[in-house]
């Protein structure tokens, strides 16, 4: 499983990977966003948690659809489905590795893009905090969609579209956990919480989902 | 160590393609497939790997470990290579050893051997995207050897391979059946081998073959 994990990163690393086309993404969506509202700082601060997590939640969608559609195309889901290790394992393993390969340098873009949006350190840390709890639910999500999608040949965008609706909750927790985190009446915890569960909770269903998915999905 | 198949039937939409195929392999048994394209060789291939699913009849596996599905036995060398063409020929091919892992009864062979065995040696150091069509089949196939598996499938194994190359292959598929291992092939080229049993697939079962 180690193994497969450390070719998983290699591959997004080498040529074609893909792994720095989500951070330019994200970091283009966001960079437009001052240009479009205006320099209003006030009004930047205010909507920067949001705009910063949409930007992510967005990039975060953009290279799922490979995540099984490379592995089938050369034939090597085949295989992969033959073994005698828990195909649950399996994916699990696959989505950790594109979670550090494509999600995890968004959240570490993200301070830098936190500044864009003249937001303040607290707010920045807030983001960055609870985009790192956030994002594995978003890959875990996102691997029933790619896994469902596995067959067609332009899977790309209806990954996306199936995968947003149950992206929402997280989005929302996310966003309002950041919020709290500068606005004083408002606890940080209970959606940070919450936030947490939907992590663990789609980190159990998801691989399940996906694994499902997989194993029928024979052509 | 014994692969059955009985009664064994498969849908390609809504047609039967084959029906009521049944054989029994033991240790050292090879069985060729062959027919003319669109007769279901690949088809019964990928369903014993365990990669479709049956209209009717089962597979059964018993071997020297503990049962599990026979695709859990096989190697299946497919029409693709399974090979990324980003990736070191060895880094390939020391991911799948590791990923594979030995099956009960026998060890695979480290990863120069595995490419030595192939004649390619020398250039494991390269990006599998560098290799010509017929290399890359020949590494691909190397991805056989380095870890243990009872059963081999193959799907024309010896597509775009020369005359040497096709020997080599055949040796190493001999010397795999000399040591106890089955195999299973569909080919259109003959791959040289004594005690074979053939078995003639005709395609869409209830069509007459004139039609095909």
């Amino acid at each position: 499983m180690m193994a497969l994990l450390l070719r998983d990163l290699k591959l997004s690393v080498r040529a074609g990977g893909g792994a720095l086309i989500g951070v330019l993404f994200f970091m283009t969506v966001v960079a437009v966003i001052p240009f479009g509202v205006g320099p209003d700082l006030n009004l930047l601060s205010r909507i920067g948690p949001a705009i910063v997590w949409i930007g992510a939640l967005l990039s975060a969608l953009l290279g799922l659809d490979r995540l099984f559609q490379t592995e089938r195309e050369d034939g090597s889901l085949d295989l992969i489905l033959m073994q005698e290790h828990p195909l649950v394992l399996t994916v699990l393993v696959k989505c950790l590795a594109h979670w550090l390969a494509n999600c995890l340098p968004l959240v570490i873009a993200s301070p830098l893009l936190g500044l864009f949006m003249n937001m303040s350190e607290v707010a920045i840390g807030a983001v960055a905090l609870t985009l790192l709890v956030g994002s594995p639910a978003l890959t875990f999500i996102g691997a029933v969609g790619a896994a469902v999608a596995v067959a067609l040949p332009r899977g790309g965008l209806l990954v996306s579209i199936l995968v947003l609706p149950l992206a929402v909750p997280v989005l929302i927790f996310g966003v309002s956990a950041s919020y709290a985190a500068v606005e004083d009446p408002a606890p940080f915890m209970p959606p940070f919480l919450i936030l947490s569960a939907i992590t663990l909770f789609f980190a159990v269903i998801g691989p399940l989902g996906a694994a499902l998915a997989l194993r029928n999905a024979g052509d | 160590m014994r692969l059955k198949a009985q009664g064994l039937a498969a849908r390609r939409g809504e047609d039967l393609l084959f029906s009521n195929i049944s054989f029994d392999l033991g240790a050292g048994d090879a069985l060729v497939l062959t027919g003319r394209n669109g007769s279901g060789k690949s088809t019964l291939l990928r369903a014993v790997a365990g990669l479709l699913h049956l209209d009717a009849g089962r597979v059964t596996w018993s071997g020297s470990g503990e049962a599990g599905r026979p695709g859990e036995a096989c190697h299946y060398l497919g029409h693709r290579n399974a090979m990324k063409a980003e990736l070191t020929v060895a880094e390939n091919l020391s991911f799948w050893k590791t990923f594979f892992r030995d099956s009960a009864g026998g060890a695979g062979a480290s990863v120069a051997e595995a490419a030595d065995m192939v004649g390619l040696g020398g250039i494991a150091h390269l990006p599998f995207g560098y290799l010509s069509a017929g290399q890359q089949r020949r590494m691909a196939f190397a991805k056989l050897l380095v870890a243990y598996r009872p059963i081999w499938i193959l799907d024309e194994p010896t597509a775009a391979l020369d005359i040497r190359a096709e020997q080599t292959f055949t040796d190493l598929i001999k010397r795999h059946l000399r040591s106890g291992g089955l195999l299973l092939a569909a080919t259109h080229q003959p791959l040289g081998l004594d005690n074979a049993q053939e078995l003639q697939m005709t395609g869409f079962s209830d069509l007459p073959e004139s039609l095909l």
